[in-house]
């Protein structure tokens, strides 16, 4: 019989129940599900970064032993388009549109034009996967070489190679927000203005599990499952399901089982999960894929790449008084699944920041290009928002000659506890800017530091402190308002609490762990809530066999979306309970209260029936109220009634090496502001993880592309730059800790901070090492020695 | 044609037939069934596939199944004795050493070596001997705190 706990479990950092599997190996990943009878399937990709095909000879790869069927997209008809999920067109009044976006083809295989290397244009599926790779290396296409164009600067320049017919001059949408002529007057009556040319770079996610599917047909039931690393099995489902293969949502199941890493980039509906899906059904046999590392680079969604003109106009006491913003988002060869959503609506909304400012304008231009498409990555948009925002700042107070950190308070919105209507269309929830930046340089001797580069740099040392106070919109998302800026899904979550006769619980989430530890921090939660010990309740993730509906895990959603319908449905769990224990008490459910895992009538602790047995009563329902249902299972579905606002404050200290140009991290400093925190080492986690992959951005990764022949120069490991250990420091991280009013939980989302956060910093540390020697701005990431060291020598011989 | 391999993997003796081409983390894998060695990346720089191999940390991409005839071979799955957990295994748990766990098996097996050469380590070693392991998701804080755990619990031991 289950026993009751009374110790809080909210805020404890209790360890990981998923941890034992991961740290014996017994994990269950896509690629190690196996499938009696599979073939595998391999892809024939572009080597060119525009090319027609003008025919496919798939002859010999037929022939090869172990071939089962080859595929091209001539071949896969009555499929259609990957979807893209968000709209923006002026007849839907999308807000902001300029110019509608164009809804661009992408086809599973495509058949006509490959648009960036790696588009995928056969599939060869065989017995295993060294025969299906070595047949794949037979099929012959014969390529009409066009010219290619990758750089987000020249895809809409007169002179660039088309590459949908459908969109003129590879202007995928224009798009703005704010307030174009209240922002020209303010620059116009401004005694100082600043303009930067900022550039965020490419990245790619890199996930350490690769992509991968297996995709099982069964001819006796109909049903189609698909085992994919997914972080929204239900998404793939429904996008899959109505949008692409027309086949019936109900007959199709999609399991994501632990999944390796996403950070964004495992939210699409890729072609290679279509395809197998596809050929699964063609072939009634298992048709399975795992991306190779190169592959991951060619075909993963990528992030970022966008090129902005930033102002910003001051008062000469560093006043905000302006800010216009001018970018180019490069989207590349297609529609990703979110894509648009992220140059526009998750960017230009928090360019607002954490100040009151006088005025906003911001333009959006999305382009396509020969390029791997760009999505979501683990901030999407926010991190360009911040970036440019924080980045101006800096440059601001420079040109003011003012202390960059006091320039931030002079401009932070005063504390508020719920609502603060923005420049940029939304409304914060609730913020206390100023404290957060109270406390990181609380954590360590500002002044001093100051004192101490002054005589490093007697020395012609160079070192530099940078600070970035970010905001982040989290919690995606309210239905009512995304619909209305375009999205095609509604983005509440549902949360399912099953109550077993014994006490036991089962929750299920359709939030989706790949690597938050959702058994933990859900179990947690509904343990705590209940007053029961953390091993009565098991999370069910992954399955839309399972969980009712979902739409996943991304934008820093889980706790706070998926979380609060969690704590709905143990709500609904309660009030039945109390009917059951009224009955039992011979009471009535107006006087019964629960408290320490019993339902009791109100303060008299003695005159009690325990959750376990009430639970049993529900299933054994002999002596039982009238016209109740038996059983104790509860659904909830929760639609937020906005965005959750993140804050913090970041500084990083750095020293440059004169000779090499050798960015070296002596200090990083972290408080963030999540709201309520639900089991802190795992927030931490987050927040170190995000740092590290915001501090890659600013000094090390890149992915490039060769704009002559459109290769992806930095397709593997080897040569795109994932930080190691010995490139980061430890960070030093705090909190503090306001809640949001939006959600009963009062929590935030923890998930994306850091990446947020850190660009920035590290950035104008650099930016700060290097004043010495003249240098006022560095326009491009990242900031590697070979690159710190030409800017280094163009300031020299310009002095 | 294929070629006859025996090597032992924790413990237990295997005998194949192989292609020669064959990567000993895809035997490993696929044909001894053991997936808690990972395959992160094609150019052998994730280390999601390290193994101990007759006592060296080895990245099992970068070998072939034929290469390892003969050899003793300890995995993830063999880290752990008569349900005890291995003190590293315990330290990643304790300290939070992993998000996705993906990379994990490699990074334990890596530190299984690296402890043995250096049973102190200062966290710069550490993070220097973690040159051939890449993690996406904890910025490596905790992998060094689960290292220097595991490292002190192990000195303790002794
Ligand atoms: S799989 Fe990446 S190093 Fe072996
Ligand atoms: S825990 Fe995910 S890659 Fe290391």
């Amino acid at each position: 019989m289950a026993t009751a706990s009374v110790e809080r479990l909210i805020g404890k950092s209790i360890k990981r129940r998923e941890d034992p599997r991961f740290i014996t190996g017994r994990g269950s990943y896509v690629d190690d599900i196996k499938l009696p009878g599979a073939t595998w399937a391999a892809f024939v990709r572009s080597p060119h970064a525009h090319a027609r095909i003008r025919s496919i000879d798939t002859a010999a790869a037929r022939k090869h032993p172990g071939v089962v069927a080859v595929y091209t997209g001539q071949d896969m008809t009555g499929v259609n388009s990957l979807p893209c999920g968000w709209d923006l067109r002026k007849e839907k009044n999308i807000p902001g549109v300029v110019q509608d976006l164009a809804m661009v083809p992408h086809m599973p295989l495509t058949a006509d034009v490959a648009r960036h290397v790696g588009d995928p244009v056969a599939v060869v599926i065989a017995d295993s996967q060294a025969a299906a790779a070595d047949a794949a290396e037979k099929v012959k296409v014969d390529w009409e070489v066009l010219t290619a164009v990758t750089s987000t600067e020249r895809a809409a320049a007169g002179d660039a190679p088309q590459l949908h017919a459908g969109a003129p001059g590879n202007v995928a949408f224009r798009w703005e927000i704010g307030d174009g002529v209240a922002t020209d007057a303010a620059f116009k009556s401004a005694p100082v203005t600043v303009k930067r040319r900022i550039v965020n770079q490419r990245l790619v996610a890199n996930a350490m599990e690769p992509r991968a599917c297996a995709a099982r047909f069964d001819p006796a039931t109909g049903e189609l499952t698909l085992w994919v690393t997914s972080q929204n099995p239900h998404v793939h489902r429904l996008l899959m399901c109505a949008f692409v293969l027309g086949i019936p949502e109900h007959k199709v199941r999609v399991i994501s089982p632990d999944v390796g890493g996403g950070f964004g980039s495992k939210i699409f509906l890729y072609n290679e999960e279509v395809v197998c899906s596809w050929a699964s059904r063609q072939l009634q046999r298992p048709v399975r894929w795992t991306a190779t590392r190169r592959e991951a680079y060619l075909t993963d969604a990528h992030g970022r790449d966008h090129v902005t003109d930033a102002e910003i106009a001051l008062s000469r006491e560093g006043k905000i008084l302006g800010l216009r913003v001018k970018t180019t988002a490069n989207l590349g060869a297609y529609l990703s699944t979110f894509a648009p959503a992220v140059p526009t609506f998750l960017y230009g909304t928090l360019l607002n920041g954490v100040y009151a400012i006088g005025a906003i304008h911001c333009q959006v231009t999305g382009v396509f290009s020969n390029t791997t498409a760009v999505d979501a990555y683990r901030g999407a948009g926010r991190p360009e928002a911040c970036y440019v925002l924080e980045r101006i700042v800096e440059a601001g107070a420079r040109a003011l000659g003012m202390d960059v950190a006091e320039l931030r308070k002079r401009n932070f919105i005063p504390k508020f506890a719920d609502g603060f209507q923005t420049l940029v269309a939304v409304a914060y929830d609730s913020g206390d800017y100023g404290v957060a930046l109270d406390k990181l340089l609380g954590m360590f001797d500002y002044k001093g530091f100051r004192a101490e580069q002054a005589a490093a740099r007697q020395q012609g040392r160079l070192l530099g402190i940078g600070f970035s106070t970010y905001i982040e919109a989290c919690s995606i998302a309210p239905s009512k308002v995304v619909g209305a800026l375009g999205a095609g899904a509604g983005l509440y979550e549902s949360g399912k609490v099953r109550v077993h006769p014994t006490g036991m619980v089962t929750v299920y989430t359709g939030s989706h762990s790949h690597g938050q530890g959702h058994e933990t921090t859900f179990a947690q939660l509904v343990a705590d809530e209940l007053g029961l010990p953390v091993e009565q309740v098991e999370v069910v993730h992954g399955d839309t066999g399972a969980i009712p509906f979902g739409m996943g895990t991304y934008g820093s959603r889980s706790a706070s979306v998926g979380g609060t319908a969690l704590h709905m449905s143990v709500g609904k769990i309660k009030e039945k309970g109390k009917k059951i224990a009224a009955h039992l008490l011979e009471a009535s459910p107006s006087d019964i209260e629960y408290v320490n895992g019993q339902f009791q009538v109100k303060g008299f602790p003695s005159k009690a029936v325990p959750f376990g047995a009430v639970s049993l009563t529900a299933y054994v329902p002999h002596n039982y109220p009238e016209g109740l249902e038996p059983g104790l299972e509860e659904t909830s579905f929760y639609d937020p009634s906005n965005f959750c606002f993140p804050f913090g404050a970041h500084a990083c200290v750095v020293e440059v090496d004169r000779e090499t140009g050798q960015v070296k991290i002596l200090k990083y400093l972290a408080v963030d502001d999540v709201g309520n925190v639900i089991n802190p080492m795992i927030v931490d986690g987050m927040v170190h993880g995000g740092i590290a992959q915001g501090v890659g951005q600013a000094l090390w990764e890149g992915a490039v592309y060769d704009d002559a022949s459109g290769q992806l120069v930095t397709g593997s490991l080897m040569d795109y730059a994932v930080p190691k250990a010995d490139m980061l420091p430890m960070y030093e991280t705090e909190r503090t800790v306001t809640p949001t009013p939006v959600n009963p939980l009062g929590v935030k989302g923890a998930g994306e901070t850091g990446t947020i956060a850190a660009t920035p910093a590290v950035v104008n540390a650099v930016v700060d090492a290097l004043a010495p020697l003249g240098v006022d701005h560095i326009e491009t990431m990242p900031l590697t020695a070979e690159r710190v060291w030409t800017i280094m020598q163009t300031a020299k011989a310009a002095t | 044609m294929k070629l006859p391999v025996t090597m032992t993997i924790n413990g237990q003796s295997y005998s194949h037939e192989v292609e020669p081409r064959l990567l000993l983390v895809h035997h490993i894998r696929e044909t001894v069934g053991l997936t808690g060695t990972h395959v992160g990346c094609d150019t052998s720089q994730c280390g999601a596939c390290t193994i101990l191999m007759n006592g060296q940390a080895v990245k099992a991409c970068t070998l072939f199944a034929v290469q390892a005839d003969g050899a003793q071979i300890t995995t993830i799955e063999g880290m752990a004795k008569n349900g005890e957990l291995h003190p590293i295994q315990q330290g990643f748990w304790e300290k939070h050493g992993l998000q996705c766990g993906f990379c994990t098996p490699g990074m334990i097996m890596a530190a299984a070596q690296m402890l043995e050469r250096y049973p102190r380590p200062t966290e710069e070693q550490i993070r220097h001997q973690l040159e051939g392991n890449l993690c996406r998701c904890t910025g490596y804080h905790n992998i060094v705190k689960a290292i220097q755990w595991a490292a002190e619990h192990m000195a303790a031991g002794k």
